[in-house]
């Protein structure tokens, strides 16, 4: 086997960056849906399919505007979109079901995640979606003689930013510190005379926002089709696992393992570079099967 | 004791016309509608086994279909890979089945509720991974078809009465399981854990063996499924049909013995119905399932029969 003949160290930290910049999108996705987890209880398997919404949504938007605009516009329109779409859910379904079993709910979710499949083909047809990048992030620049996508570097510009605006919401804001003792002692909360009905709407709607967000940064960087709600949502329940459900660090955590091992199985044996985050996840969960860092559960 | 009332005289009779209905199908339906009807007991069989530890044990088992691709993809491989005669791919087949279901329990049975389920899916999807990849075995995503029968069973109706007789048979070994003295430790494991442990129960290596029993059956409808289609493919380990079969499961009703039986009936003939008008039928079931799921949880069967006061109140479990 010469697996290790072509590693070179530049190819090593091409990789590396690349999965980083993976690590992005599956740390806004599933910040959401640990977000989800954590104060509402729902382990919500429909979130991969509101980020397929996200994605379909950006390459709707941007192809009706077009240009440079339309991109930008889009990135803006898709997590609303998928926002006001959720808490319209949440408030018509979802608030009536928070005392079932975690086992019902899952089910639930399950069965919305195909009716919004089949939305999805219904309305976008079962034919793949590819959308470029705008014109000032198309292409790549050298990084130590090696080419990297303008568009990666982007996307390790937002990580941090995503990573501290939301933060900032749970650690600085009124309603963020709400939501966080909400998910400890849901009770004690609404004994202060706090409505914690519509703090768990606001939660809802910014987590699925999250997921709308991911599947609009992923756009530009894959085919956008069908399916891409199976593969994203069982990514993102593996990384909440690991990293510690709730706990918002602990899904970057498990994003950067699960990105980082996945561009690394690329270069080391391509064949089964997918099995390699699923071993990654497997190890961690022998060791520490309640996850990395503290759940809040 | 439901298991003694469902099996009173007059379910007896039912049971009895159903089997003679079912032994006489081939000489009066199409070929269609016995290719139908076997996939019916085939994944009817496959929600029994869930149902061994979902329903019976309480515990959420998520990658359920990793089992049943193991059976089947063990007794195809047996076939075409390895040139044995198909009746050892149906032997074996189960029994690797198990043995997989034994090493992931190993790993995980320590764990409860949904950690056990994740940590049995990541392992699951570490399985699917690698049968998804590698094309030189396993034929990667495209799977293997054509996978050869034994002449007895080459026909339709041959595969037909040898899925029927399967069915019937591994039903009434898990019927009798459910009600042996394993099965009552089982179910008062299910209820309540810590009290079985403090009367001296080995809560983990029951639950171990009921895994190790539902992987098993689990690779019988695999093999079961190769029989019938001649083919196998990656989608059948993965984890969206492991939520598919617990759906049916609840669908039929989980705190009763064929609940999961009638819930794989219903799913099948929606998909052969509903099919047949649109190409939405995942989105008319995912309807149907939310609708039951807000209005009536525990199931059909169990909605009926706590209805007709003839069962125990269902929704007991947890």
């Amino acid at each position: 086997m010469d697996l290790a003949s072509h590693i070179t160290l530049a190819a090593l930290g091409q990789q590396l960056l690349v999965g980083l910049s993976r690590t992005t999108i599956l740390f806004i996705v599933s910040s959401g849906l640990s977000l989800i987890l954590g104060v509402l209880r729902i382990p919500n398997v429909s979130h991969g399919s509101l980020y397929m919404i996200g994605a379909f949504v950006t390459y709707s938007v941007a192809t009706l505007i077009g240009g440079q605009t339309g991109f930008w516009v889009a990135l803006a329109a898709a997590p609303v979109v998928v926002g006001l779409f959720s808490l319209a859910v949440e408030r018509g379904i979802f608030c009536h079901l928070y005392e079932r079993e975690h086992l019902m709910l899952l089910l639930f979710t399950f069965s919305l995640m195909l009716v919004l499949g089949d939305l999805v083909k219904l309305i976008w047809g079962s034919d793949y979606r590819s959308l470029s990048a705008p014109p000032m992030l198309q292409g790549s620049f050298s990084l130590a003689g090696m080419p990297f996508p303008r568009y990666n570097l982007f996307l390790l510009m937002i990580g941090p930013l995503v990573a501290l605006g939301l933060w900032a919401l749970t650690n600085k804001t009124k309603i963020g510190k709400i939501a966080r003792a909400a998910a400890v002692d849901r009770e004690m909360v609404a004994a202060m005379g706090i409505n914690v009905s519509w703090v768990f709407a606001f939660v809802f709607c910014l987590g699925c926002l999250m997921a709308g967000l991911g599947g609009a940064l992923v756009a530009p960087t894959q085919n956008i089709t069908q399916g891409m709600d199976h593969t994203i949502i069982m990514e993102a329940f593996l990384i909440v696992i690991i990293g510690g459900l709730g706990n918002m660090w602990g899904a970057l955590l498990g994003a950067a393992i699960f990105g980082i091992t996945d561009s690394i199985g690329i270069l080391v044996w391509p064949q089964f570079a997918i099995v390699f985050p699923y071993v990654a996840v497997t190890i961690v969960l022998i060791f520490r099967p309640k996850g990395l860092l503290k759940s809040t559960w | 004791m439901q298991q003694q009332k469902l099996l009173s005289s007059r379910s007896l009779i039912v049971v009895a016309v159903l089997l003679a209905a079912l032994a006489l199908l081939p000489t009066m339906a199409s070929r269609y509608y016995i290719y139908l009807v076997a996939l019916m007991m085939v994944t009817g069989l496959l929600a029994t086994s869930l149902n061994m530890v979902l329903g019976f044990g309480g515990m959420y088992q998520f990658n359920h279909a990793v089992f049943y691709g193991a059976g089947a993809y063990a007794a195809a491989l047996l076939t075409v890979r390895g040139g044995f005669n198909p009746w050892w791919g149906y032997l074996l087949g189960p029994v690797m089945a198990a043995a997989l279901s034994l090493l992931m329990g190993i790993i995980c049975v320590r764990l409860s509720k949904l950690y056990f389920g994740m940590l049995q899916i990541s392992l699951g999807s570490l399985v699917w991974a690698v049968v998804f990849r590698w094309y030189s075995f396993t034929g990667g995503d495209d799977g293997m078809h054509g996978v050869p029968s034994p002449r007895l069973i080459g026909s339709i109706d041959g595969a037909y009465y040898f899925v029927l007789i399967v069915t019937v048979v591994c039903l009434a070994l898990m019927y009798l399981i459910v009600n042996s003295p394993f099965g009552r430790v089982f179910q008062s494991i299910r209820d309540n854990p810590e009290r079985a442990e403090a009367i001296g129960v080995n809560v983990h290596l029951h639950q171990l063996i009921g895994l190790v029993i539902a992987g098993f059956f689990g690779g019988v409808a695999g093999t079961l499924f190769v029989t019938v289609e001649g083919s196998v493919f990656p989608d059948m380990l993965f984890w969206t049909l492991s939520l598919e079969i617990i759906i049916m499961c609840l669908l039929g009703g989980w705190f009763t013995f064929l609940g999961p039986m009638l819930g794989a009936g219903i799913v099948v003939s929606l998909r052969a119905v509903v099919g047949i008008y649109t190409d939405y039928w995942t989105m008319v079931l995912g309807i149907i399932l939310m609708l039951l799921i807000f209005f009536l949880p525990e199931g059909v069967l169990g909605f009926f029969t706590a209805r007709l006061g003839r069962g125990r109140a269902a929704g007991e479990g947890d």
